[in-house]
């Protein structure tokens, strides 16, 4: 069965499909997609979150009925072929891949056969894209790592993974962006804070933004970390061409 | 303007802060949380003089014994838990004065799983991220993001009118929730309802389904017919909602609730309505369902029919 571009979730929800599969493509449409929800400001719309193959919309039932909110819907999605996205943002993320920020480098490099250098080399040199965040908050589901790094997830998860962990599972990469119990192998560490509740974004990331790791020494790691707690330090971005 | 209103005496089972939830943040994974039974909060903020939104204490099963430290008015919903104060009786959906020193407590619960103590004024915790409700999982919200212990002093804010004005408010007969008669849950089909056979799809809606012992704050897991996938139950990450039905590859649905993860992974065979996600707020483990398909347009019209009601009872209370 074919499957439809929009679909209820609910009484208040709506799914606004883009297509299937993990796409750059498709992550691309909805970031436009979003954008120009962002800019339409259609009454009655709460909130939406985008994820890897759609957007799904929030809406009160009070102000527009499932008709109505779908056509208004149908109408930004035939726009979205006629605008032009603004560029994507790459925000580059300093990861420290020494000594204790890095528990699992080596077990990542014996399972592929690599020496650890090779690994941060291979890590680092990736360009990843943000699908979508969850998970926890301000974690982000990350596409784009080699597949020469990939490891299984620990056979038994710790139950402290300290907040800014950068890890491994399968053929995934991701930060943790709590202190959270978790299974991804461990191989550095950022001295960034991926989710602050007190932030006027609470989220360091968006759907949709593109991340790349510059390796750290432990010095820069704790220098870093000091300017980030004293609200100093300024995160750096690049426009993705 | 803040001041002290209540003090702990025991936590009972599980007394958290709530109020309409965290949203508008879920694009960030940041969870919703709020009431389990959003009718009965809003309703009992209401009676109490509240804004509808304002923070109350969500009560499970077992109740607490609260101190009060002031003279206020209070008001109750959601569940009976036989409440008293000071062996003064205190029903559900009826605002009552209570004076400094006196204690409310909690017996045996008659029906229901969650009651709403609403405190005029609202209760003044630090809100995040516009919101003051507790989230246990990530210690997000309420007092330090836990559960009310022993010796807490809650806050309140200040009430909306002289107190002799806000008491003895009752709901009105024809919106009293009929927690005992909903064994029947409507759901909305989709988004992912392509992914069952005729078969599944058919034990889904016609099948009787049991809370097992699973149920939480985040969601229910349920024992009951097996609801068969065509090809397979995983899906990639998506958003989820209040109320969704996701099925994992064991065919045992999953009803999503207040503490879920904005997003997950297994197919989606449709959502309850807003109108029935009290229904299922007072239920136990134990308790039979069967789901009934709505279309869309009926269940908002629903929707639409409570937000009236509500709204009246906000005009009536001068809110």
């Amino acid at each position: 069965m074919e499957k439809q571009r929009f679909s209820p979730m609910g009484d208040s929800a709506v799914r606004v499909s883009f297509g299937e599969g993990i796409s750059k493509e498709i992550n691309n449409r909805i970031r436009g997609f979003a954008e120009l929800l962002r800019k339409a400001g259609i009454k009655g719309i709460r909130e939406w979150t985008p994820s890897y193959t759609a957007v799904t919309v929030y809406y009160d039932p009070c102000e527009k009925k499932y008709s109505e909110i779908t056509a208004e819907l149908e109408e930004l999605y035939r726009k979205l072929e006629e605008t032009e996205l603004p560029p994507a943002k790459r925000v580059i993320v300093p990861v420290c891949y020494e000594g204790e920020f890095a528990p699992d480098l080596e077990d990542v490099a014996n399972h592929n056969g690599l020496s650890t250098d090779e690994v941060v080399s291979i890590h680092k040199g990736g360009d990843y894209l943000i699908y979508m965040l969850g998970f926890t908050p301000g974690f982000p589901y990350m596409g784009g790592m080699a597949p020469k790094i990939a490891t299984p997830r620990l056979e038994v998860p710790r139950s402290h993974v300290p907040a800014g962990s950068v890890g491994i599972a399968g053929e995934q990469t991701g930060i943790y962006s709590l202190d959270t119990p978790g299974g991804w192998r461990i191989i550095g560490r950022t001295p960034l804070v991926l989710y602050d509740s007190k932030r006027e974004n609470p989220s360091l990331f968006e759907a949709g933004d593109h991340v790349s790791f510059r390796a750290i020494s432990t010095e820069e790691y704790e220098d870093i970390k000091k300017q980030v707690e004293a609200g100093e330090y300024e995160v750096e971005y690049e426009t993705v061409d | 303007m803040s001041e002290p209103v209540i003090q702990v005496e025991k936590p009972g089972l599980l007394t958290t802060i709530q109020d309409a939830g965290r949203a508008g943040y879920q694009q960030y994974g940041i969870v919703v949380s709020g009431a389990m039974d959003p009718f009965a909060v809003r309703a009992a903020n209401l009676l109490a003089g509240n804004k509808e939104t304002e923070a109350a204490l969500e009560v499970t099963m077992m109740g607490p014994k609260l101190k009060f430290l002031k003279d206020t008015v209070i008001a109750i919903g959601g569940a009976d838990l036989s409440a008293s104060v000071d062996g003064r009786e205190i029903p559900p959906w009826k605002s009552v004065l209570v004076k400094k020193d006196e204690v409310l407590s909690f017996g045996v619960p008659k029906s229901g799983v969650r009651a709403y103590l609403a405190v005029a004024g609202g209760i003044n915790s630090e809100p995040l991220l516009g919101s003051r409700s507790t989230y246990l999982k990530a210690g997000m919200g309420g007092i330090e993001g836990r559960e009310l212990y022993k010796g807490d002093i809650l806050e309140g804010g200040v009430p909306g009118a002289p107190l002799k004005n806000l008491a003895g408010r009752v709901l009105k007969a024809d919106m009293l929730p009929d927690y005992q008669g909903g064994r029947r849950i409507r759901v909305v089909p989709g988004p992912d309802d392509w992914a069952f056979t005729d078969e599944g799809t058919e034990a889904f809606y016609s099948g009787e389904y049991e809370l097992t012992r699973d149920v939480d704050r985040m969601g229910y897991r349920l024992s009951g017919p097996v609801v068969e996938h065509k090809d397979k139950a995983d899906i990639l990450s998506d958003a989820v909602t209040m109320g969704t039905v996701q099925v994992p590859s064991s065919g045992q649905p999953i009803i999503l609730l207040a503490d879920r993860q904005t997003s997950g992974g297994y197919t989606r065979i449709g959502t309850v309505i807003s109108v029935d996600l009290p229904l299922l707020a007072q239920m136990h483990s134990g308790s039979t369902i069967m789901f009934e398909r709505i279309s869309v347009e009926k269940a908002q019209e629903l929707y639409r029919n409570r937000e009236k009601a509500l709204k009246k009872l906000a005009l009536a209370a001068g809110i």
